[in-house]
């Protein structure tokens, strides 16, 4: 979809379409936490270190996801796409984010959540706990 | 998720051990993780797999694997877990069945497209597998006639990761591929030298053959030019093929050296001539993480050519000492002991001098005499004791030129049908006792009861003896060689003919 450089397409319109995947992944998963019984606290949380996709509460624990989506596995798992240097960074935004809460939470937890949504069909949402 | 197990070796000099391969899949980032002591080659399986398992059309689980190789404490070396390793991950993601791969063992590196890539040391691990009790074995293609080799295993030869998904139950599409194949070594090595080549020299002719029926090690003093390293490059031409037991092992070598071996077993004795600029380690071998063989241990069962034996440093020659004595060589590190056979003929050659003219007849030697004796100085007591036969070569004179399309010399065949029926005589004779050959029959033994001769035929050896020119050992040693003389010219017992010759041969340097 937004990976076909060849098909006559402007770079612009690619990356529109890129951050157009990223919001419905979000939303995806955000719904799919609430379903699962989680309480979302904030969405798109920004500072000057980055952004965190979702924070929400679960069973007492403040839980920070990072939600990678991509239309296809064709390049890829979108959890391949987490490296060792985001979960650093992710980990940074957590505390970032605790020291600036009004109550600082006693137990946090970091997880990812992969979306992969196929144009034009039904996304396959994965939820991975406690990756860091 | 669920852990899936399966079997490879893991090879420690020539002894392998059977090693578990553990996967276990966890919610969690992607990643394998390799742990229980993998070396560089084997840290990088990680890469290799997951690239040949995408590429052979069922890729990895998208979460954390890890990779147990136990027992944990044994290190381990080389590409050769791949395809164990590959499996456990698929067979921990159900694609292909845990049950079948559990009940092989697996050895064979892959490549990124997800071919099977020849492995080093097949032979010696493939029996490893055997003598634990394994009955089926999963090889590379280009592995398998090495595989099969081994008398009662199945060898299941596989030319991709995904023809072994496929034999072991998944439900996978077959795609052809153009199987990795070994470089045949065997095919281009040199064929032996015929002994018919060396004109003149009759004496170191047969001095040769005498080595030869009795196993005895060999030392040639010569000035340049006199034909040494022809003759010691013709002696595993006369040695007689190898037993079973010692070709297998000779192979297995050969296999560890990465070096294929074509078809059939290794059957001809393997030469070896390091350069004079070898180390100890090069010679009996090392390293500080894979032990891998030296020069001596590939000569094991044949011949070990030292040319220019003074201009070896004297720890190197003295390294040889051990494996002369119990015929085993022990390599220590720290993280193991590797044990390997040493028993080899050894043939050292050296000038007389630095010039090396020293007593030609047609040249005169330029060296002081005290660096003349500080050359030769530099061959151990200890180590030149332990030589049978020592003996002085000269240069071929115009006259002995002329004469050789006259003579009939004595070609590599007529020697070796020579040596293997002296060999099988020394045999019968010694069926009571421990031994086979000449040289490892203990001198008291020689002058017990079972094999004492006459005062007579012994008159001049004990002259000699008496004179002080043989010290007792040397008395023994020449005995020895007495008795590969008989056996070689089929006298049941050596005469006082033989015992001169054989007197000659220990000192005819001097």
């Amino acid at each position: 979809m937004w990976a076909h450089a060849a098909c006559g397409s402007s770079t612009l319109v690619d990356v529109a379409r890129k951050d157009d995947l990223g919001r419905r992944g979000e939303e995806c998963a955000a719904l799919f936490l609430t379903k699962a019984g989680y309480r979302l606290i904030e969405r798109n949380w920004r500072c000057p270190q980055g952004e965190i996709d979702l924070i929400a509460e679960h069973e007492g624990q403040i839980v920070f996801v990072e939600v990678k989506s991509r239309s296809s596995v064709a390049f890829g798992h979108p959890f391949e796409a987490i490296t060792i240097d985001k979960l650093a960074r992710l980990r940074r935004l957590a505390a970032a984010w605790c020291d600036q809460s009004a109550t600082s939470p006693r137990r946090i937890r970091i997880d990812a959540i992969s979306v992969i949504a196929p144009f034009a069909s039904s996304p396959t949402i994965e939820h991975l706990t406690g990756i860091f | 998720m669920s852990v899936a197990r399966t079997h490879a070796i893991a090879l420690l000099g020539m002894t392998g051990s059977l090693v578990e391969v553990e996967a276990d899949i966890s919610a969690n980032l992607p990643a394998i993780i390799l742990i229980g002591l993998p070396d560089a080659a084997l840290s990088q399986a990680t890469h290799r797999v997951r690239m040949a398992a995408k590429n052979s059309g069922s890729a990895l689980t998208p979460h954390r694997l890890t990779v147990n190789l136990s027992p944990a404490a044994l290190p381990k070396h080389g590409s050769g877990f791949d395809l164990a390793i590959a499996l456990a991950c698929l067979a921990a993601d159900n694609i292909v069945p845990p049950a079948s791969i559990d009940k092989v063992v697996h050895i064979g590196e892959l490549a990124l497209d997800g071919r099977l890539r020849p492995t080093a040391g097949i032979l010696p691990a493939v029996i490893a597998a055997s003598k634990r009790g394994h009955r089926q074995v999963m090889v590379p293609v280009g592995n398998a006639q090495e595989a099969s080799l081994v008398p009662g295993m199945r060898v299941i030869a596989v030319a991709s990761l995904r023809e072994a998904l496929i034999w072991h139950g998944a439900a996978i599409e077959p795609v052809d591929v153009d199987p990795i194949m070994q470089h045949d070594d065997a095919a281009d090595a040199q064929t032996e030298l015929d002994l018919v080549d060396v004109v003149g020299n009759d004496e170191a002719v047969l001095a040769l053959q005498v080595a030869a029926a009795g196993g005895h090690h060999v030392f040639m003093l010569g000035p340049p030019g006199s034909g040494k390293t022809m003759l010691a490059a013709r002696l595993p031409g006369i040695l007689p093929d190898l037993d079973t037991a010692a070709s297998l092992e000779v192979s297995s070598l050969r296999s560890l050296t990465g070096s294929g071996l074509g078809r059939s077993l290794v059957t001809r004795p393997p030469l070896e001539a390091p350069h004079h600029t070898a180390t100890a380690a090069a010679m009996i071998g090392g390293g500080t993480g894979q032990i891998r063989p030296g020069a001596a241990v590939r000569a094991a069962h044949g011949v070990l050519f030292l040319d220019e034996a003074p201009e070896f440093a004297a720890p190197v020659l003295d390294a040889l000492r051990q494996p002369l004595e119990s015929g085993l060589i022990s390599i220590h590190r720290a993280n193991a002991t590797a044990t390997f056979p040493g028993r080899f003929q050894l043939v050292m050659a050296a000038n007389p001098c630095p010039c090396g003219q020293y007593g030609a007849s047609d040249k005169e030697c330029t060296c002081p005499p005290n660096a003349r004796r500080r050359y030769l100085a530099k061959i151990s007591g200890p180590l030149l004791d332990r030589i049978d036969i020592q003996l002085g070569v000269q240069r071929i004179t115009a006259a002995q030129l002329r004469l050789a399309d006259t003579e009939e010399r004595v070609t590599s065949a007529a020697a070796r049908a020579r040596v293997e029926s002296a060999r099988a005589a020394a045999a019968e004779r010694l069926a009571p006792t421990p031994w086979t050959l000449n040289s490892q029959v203990p001198g008291p033994w020689l002058r017990g009861p079972h094999a004492r001769l006459g005062g007579a035929i012994t008159a001049g050896l004990d002259r000699a003896l008496e004179r002080g020119g043989i010290t007792m050992r040397g008395y023994d040693r020449v005995l020895k060689v007495a008795w590969s003389i008989a056996d070689l010219e089929g006298l049941t017992s050596p005469g006082a003919d033989q015992v001169g010759q054989a007197l000659y041969l220990r000192k005819g340097m001097s």
